[in-house]
C-alpha cells in the first residue's frame, strides 16, 4: 500500500518538474518547552532539493524517471558504476520489485532494462 | 510548528533564535557551491550543503547520503560534526521532532517495559563517554574491483567523535531483562516511503546488547547530535560498522529469538569464512550478519600526487583505527614493501578511536609510493592486495600514496 508521499512521488513528469525545482533543505528551530535540562528546541526538517540528472532529463528518459524515483532520487541510478552491461540493471529492477515492492509491472521489465543499460550500462 | 517557506520562516524566527537559526537553513547558492572527482571511474560528486553541515561530498539527496571530503582528516583525530558524513536507507526522513514530548521505548521480554522522556534518560542513568569511529560498511565501495553496485563511496563514509549517552545495559537493567532473552532490536524514526520496504531495525546478541560499551547517545563531541546524524537519539555500537547505529532511535525491543528482518537476515551480510571474503565475482556459500570493523590506516597529511622537497625530511601523518583491539604498529614502506619503518603514534584516546600517526621521511627525487599499514595489538595485519566481497564492503588493504619527490 502506497503512502501520500509516495504517490505524490509518481505524479506524471509535468508535475515532477515543478515539485524539483530548486528549494532549500532546511532545518527549522523553534523555541519549545523548558525541560529539566534547559531550553529545548523543536526541529523542523525540509527535504533536500532535487533535480533530474542531465542523462535522464530528456523525453526518452521519462520511464525511468517514472517507475524510479517514487522511493529515491535519481543518483542512487547515476552513480552506480559504468560498463556493468545489462544483466547489472536487470538484477538490480528485480531487486527493487521483489525485495522492495517496486510497483512496476512485469511487463515493463524489458523495456525499463534496455533503457538504463542504454544510458548506464555501457562503458563512460 | 508548520513548515514555512524559508524566508517566511526567516522572518519569524528572527525574534527568537535569529543567530542559530540563520546558521542552520541554507541557502539555493550554498546548497550547489562545487563538484570534484572521487578517483575512480564515474566518481563526479556534488559539493552539497545540508543543515547542520559544512559543503560535503553529496552521494544522493533523497534520502540525504553524504562523505567526509577526506582533507578533513587531516585536521585531527576527532571530526568535526559539521563534516560528519551521513547515511540514510529510508527516505521517509522525521520532518519534525519535539525534544519535549520524544520518548524512547524498551519493551518485549523484560520485567517492566519503560518510556523515558529525553529529560528522564539524561537525569535518571549513569552518564558515560567514549571516542569511537562509526564507519559505513560500504566505505571505499568505489574502489572495489571489479566494481559492484550500492554507494560509490570512497573513503569519507567514516568519522571518529566522542559520544555522550546512557550505557544500553543500565537501560535494560532497568527494565529487567527476562531469561530466555536473545537479541535486542533497535528501530529509529525513520521510516520506509512506501509499506512494502521493511523497516530499517537492526539486531544485537543479548551478551553485545550488555557489554557496557554500547550506549545511547545524545551528544557528539559536547553538541547535541545534528538532526542528519540521528538527532536527538542514536545508537553507538563501538567497534562495529555503522548499520547498527540506529538513529532517531526510538524503540528498543528485547526478543527472545533471533530477530530475521530483511535488514539483518537478507541485508548486511559477508562471507562467513576467515578473511570474510571471496575470489572476485564470486558469490560466498555461506553468510554472516557483518560485525566488527577490521584494522584500516590512512596517510593524511598529503594527498595522492603531492609535490614535496627532496633531501629533507617529509612530515608525514596520519590516522589508523580497528574494532577495539586498538593500533600496536602502524608502518611505511617507500619501496613497495620490502623495508617498513614504524611510525610514532599520537595520544591514545580510547581503543575505538582514530589513533594518530606521524613519521618524517626522508625520500629521493622522484615519484614515491608510499604504502601504510596498521597492526592490532590483536595482531591482525592490514592485507597488502584487497580482499573482495559482493555488497563491497570492508575494504582495508594498504593504501598507498605517491608523491612528487623534488
Amino acid at each position: 500500500m502506497m503512502r501520500a508521499a509516495a504517490r505524490r512521488h509518481l505524479r506524471p513528469l509535468s508535475h515532477r518538474a515543478h515539485r524539483l525545482a530548486p528549494l532549500a533543505a532546511a532545518l527549522i528551530l523553534c523555541a519549545g518547552s523548558l525541560g529539566a535540562s534547559g531550553a529545548a528546541w523543536s526541529l523542523t526538517y525540509t527535504p533536500a532539493p532535487e533535480t533530474v540528472p542531465a542523462i535522464l532529463s530528456d523525453e526518452g528518459a521519462q520511464a525511468v524517471v517514472a517507475q524510479c524515483s517514487g522511493c529515491h532520487s535519481l543518483d542512487y541510478l547515476t552513480t552506480q558504476p559504468r560498463g556493468k552491461g545489462a544483466q547489472f540493471w536487470r538484477d538490480s529492477v528485480n531487486k527493487m520489485i521483489a525485495v522492495y515492492g517496486a510497483p512496476i509491472a512485469p511487463a515493463d521489465i524489458d523495456a525499463l532494462t534496455a533503457l538504463l543499460d542504454a544510458r548506464l550500462g555501457k562503458a563512460g | 510548528m508548520v513548515v514555512m517557506a524559508r524566508r517566511d520562516f526567516l522572518t519569524a524566527a528572527a525574534g527568537t533564535v535569529a543567530g542559530v537559526a540563520s546558521a542552520l537553513a541554507t541557502t539555493p547558492a550554498l546548497a550547489r557551491a562545487d563538484r570534484l572527482r572521487l578517483p575512480f571511474d564515474n566518481g563526479e560528486r556534488p559539493l552539497v550543503r545540508l543543515p547542520q553541515k559544512r559543503p560535503l561530498i553529496g552521494l544522493t539527496s533523497r534520502p540525504p547520503q553524504l562523505e567526509t571530503p577526506f582533507a578533513v582528516f587531516a585536521d585531527g583525530p576527532v571530526t568535526p560534526n559539521d563534516a560528519f558524513f551521513v547515511r540514510y536507507h529510508l527516505s521517509g526522513l522525521p520532518t519534525a521532532i519535539d525534544p519535549a514530548t520524544y520518548r524512547l521505548s524498551l519493551g518485549g521480554h523484560v520485567g517492566t517495559p519503560l518510556s523515558l522522556s529525553l529529560a528522564e534518560l539524561k537525569r535518571d542513568f549513569p552518564v558515560q563517554e567514549i571516542v569511537a569511529v562509526n564507519q559505513c560498511s560500504g566505505n571505499s565501495r568505489g574502489f572495489s574491483t571489479p566494481r559492484v553496485g550500492g554507494g560509490q563511496l570512497g573513503h569519507g563514509a567514516m568519522g571518529n567523535a566522542r559520544w555522550r549517552g546512557v550505557p544500553l545495559r543500565a537501560l535494560l537493567d532497568r527494565a529487567g531483562v527476562r531469561a530466555g532473552a536473545r537479541q535486542v532490536t533497535f528501530n529509529g524514526l525513520d521510516n520506509p516511503p512506501v509499506d512494502s520496504i521493511p523497516d530499517f531495525i537492526k539486531a544485537l546478541d543479548i551478551d553485545h546488547a550488555r557489554d557496557g560499551d554500547v550506549m545511547v547517545a545524545w551528544a557528539m563531541n559536547g553538541a547535541d547530535l545534528p538532526f542528519l546524524n540521528g538527532y536527538p537519539l542514536r545508537l553507538v555500537v563501538p567497534g562495529h560498522y555503522g548499520t547498527y547505529w540506529i538513529k532517531h532511535l526510538s524503540e528498543i525491543n528485547v526478543v527472545d529469538a533471533r530477530y530475521d528482518g530483511y535488514w539483518m537476515k537478507t541485508a548486511y551480510r559477508i562471507p562467513d569464512n576467515d578473511c570474510a571474503c571471496v575470489e572476485p565475482g564470486a558469490k560466498p556459500d555461506k553468510t554472516r550478519p557483518i560485525g566488527r570493523l577490521n584494522i584500516r590506516a590512512f596517510l593524511t597529511s598529503h594527498r595522492d600526487g603531492q609535490a614535496v622537497r627532496a633531501g629533507r625530511p617529509v612530515a608525514l601523518g596520519g590516522i589508523a583505527f580497528n574494532g577495539g583491539g586498538g593500533i600496536a604498529k602502524v608502518l611505511l614502506s617507500s619501496d613497495g614493501g620490502q623495508h617498513w619503518q614504524e611510525a610514532q603514534l599520537g595520544q591514545d584516546l580510547g581503543r575505538y578511536s582514530f589513533r594518530e600517526w606521524r613519521l618524517p621521511l626522508t625520500l629521493p627525487s622522484g615519484t614515491q609510493a608510499v604504502m601504510v599499514r596498521a597492526i592490532g595489538t590483536d595482531g591482525e595485519a592490514q592485507p597488502l592486495q584487497p580482499r573482495w566481497q559482493p555488497a563491497g564492503y570492508m575494504r582495508n588493504n594498504v593504501e598507498t600514496i605517491r608523491l612528487e619527490v623534488a
